[in-house]
């Protein structure tokens, strides 16, 4: 019947038509399909955070989302940041302040940092901890990237 | 939430089906013999699908069904779709203003990126013991508005939730809407919850609604499925003291799992009930 799905959407400000597997879910797609491999894959049921990225405009998880489910979506991955609001001076102050290691979880980090930060989140380290409570890290400790987050908050402020 | 039986985390080969109306959705489901489901948010239905919990024939998407969104308000009662996000119930004025409830109990459910997707019909329908929306339905009085091949009929949430994700809808039945009653002026409210972790499901949690007809308190976490103790809240409506309240805790069939033994859930479940009475709106 319909195990495969034509899908249409913007990635990155790119229009993608493809025809996909009913099953593929939207970071696998990016990452194997189109060869978006920024966004990473680590537990594949939700409670990680790697594969967080943007949909029209909203922080999601790519795990849990068919790629059939974006058909007529807009897509940012972390490939596509440069331009989103405060992103630039995010990626710095995560650079500056050594919030990242291995990488791993940073995409999905700066995913969710920028939504928090595009909202107007506070600068309260207790607020800022809970937002990215979705978001495993292994290296830093988090405290480094609560810092990034803060400055940016900041620095955007001044 | 469920533990991983090892090999693939891949989901099983299914129809990807998007009906464009309800009446189109639910012959889809009606067909299908009962192998097809409905999906929402996906929140939850893709990880039971990536662990193989669920094997569905084909996923219905309800994306694009008009009858299951929107917020109307109609006098003293507010109906809300069942594909609003729960990112939607935290930006509807009206929702916060009409339910106390939803403010206090959203910023506990998932992260950001699981609440932009994951709608109120999908967790109500669900039914997961440790959610905190169908709790929040009990203690409200909420009725769930279902749509199948024989019609729509209204079910009161007391009569919904039979037992470990059991409910009373049928597999060919989908939740249009749920429907609240509308806090008035003199109605306190209070919810409080124990978790791990900020965002984890709740070892125990409890919801209480106090009104002119007296305490209504909702429970989850605790057992296998979410409920209310008639004789507990009515014990709160002649001594509002919760010590003299809380022996009747014990006529819950408490779970106990690797996070916690049944024991403990009940200790849990007292101060949670006890923290939610101290925190009732004012
Ligand atoms: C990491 C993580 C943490 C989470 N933490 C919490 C938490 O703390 N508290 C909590 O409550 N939840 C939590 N969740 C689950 C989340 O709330 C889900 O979004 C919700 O349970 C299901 O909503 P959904 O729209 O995503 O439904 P789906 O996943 O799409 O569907 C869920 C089920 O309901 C059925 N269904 C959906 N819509 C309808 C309808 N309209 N009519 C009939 N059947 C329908 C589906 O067939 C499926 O069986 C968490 C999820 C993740 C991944
Ligand atoms: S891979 Fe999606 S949340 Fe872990
Ligand atoms: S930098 Fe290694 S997991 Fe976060």
């Amino acid at each position: 019947m319909t195990r495969t799905v034509a899908i249409d959407l913007t990635v990155n400000g790119e229009r993608i038509t493809a025809s996909v597997p009913s099953r593929l879910n939207l970071v696998d797609f990016l990452r194997n399909d189109l060869g978006l491999t920024g966004s990473h894959v680590g537990c594949e049921h939700g409670v990680c955070g790697a594969c967080t990225l943007t949909v029209d405009g909203v922080a999601v998880r790519g795990c849990l989302m068919l790629a059939a489910q974006a058909n007529g979506c807009t897509v940012t991955t972390v490939e596509g940041l440069s331009d989103q609001g405060l992103s630039t001076a995010l990626q710095a102050a995560f650079t500056k302040r050594n919030a990242l290691q291995c990488g791993f979880c940073t995409p999905g980090m700066l995913a969710s940092a920028l939504a928090y930060v595009n909202a107007g989140g506070t600068d309260d380290r207790d607020a800022i901890r809970a937002h990215i409570s979705g978001n495993y890290c292994r290296c830093t400790g988090y405290q480094a990237v609560v810092e990034a987050i803060c400055d940016t908050i900041k620095e955007a402020r001044t | 939430m469920f533990s991983v039986m090892g090999g693939t985390m891949k989901a099983p080969d299914f129809d990807y089906l998007r009906p464009a109306t309800l009446d189109a959705a639910i012959a889809l489901l009606a067909s299908s013999d009962g192998d097809a489901m409905p999906l929402a948010g996906g929140q939850s239905l893709m990880p039971m699908m990536n662990f193989r919990v669920a094997s569905p024939s084909a996923l219905i998407d309800l994306a694009d069904l008009a009858e299951l969104r929107g917020i109307s308000r109609d006098g003293s009662s507010i109906r809300i779709g069942a594909m609003t996000r729960y990112a939607e119930l935290a930006a509807s004025a009206e929702v916060m203003a009409a339910l106390p409830l939803f403010g206090m109990a959203l910023p506990h459910i998932a992260h950001d990126a699981i609440r932009n997707r994951g709608t109120l019909g999908g967790t109500i329908a669900l039914g997961d013991p440790a959610a905190e929306m169908p709790a929040l339905a009990l203690a409200l009085g909420a009725k769930i508005e279902l749509a199948g091949p024989d019609g729509t009929r209204v079910i009161d949430a007391d009569e919904f939730y039979l037992g470990y994700y059991e409910t009373a809808r049928a597999p060919d039945e989908l939740i249009v809407a749920i429907h609240y009653p509308v806090a008035l002026s003199d109605h306190r409210f209070g919810f409080h919850e124990l978790t791990q972790r900020h965002g984890d499901y709740a070892l125990a949690g409890a919801v209480v609604a106090r009104t002119a007809q007296g305490h209504r308190v909702a429970f989850f976490g605790v057992a296998d499925r979410p409920l209310r103790l008639p004789a507990l809240e009515q014990a709160l409506n002649t001594n509002p003291d919760v010590q003299s309240a809380l022996h009747h805790l014990s006529a819950i069939a408490f779970t106990g799992d690797v996070k916690a033994s049944a024991a403990t859930r009940q200790r849990l479940a007292a101060v949670a009930l006890t923290r939610a009475l101290q925190g009732m709106t004012q």
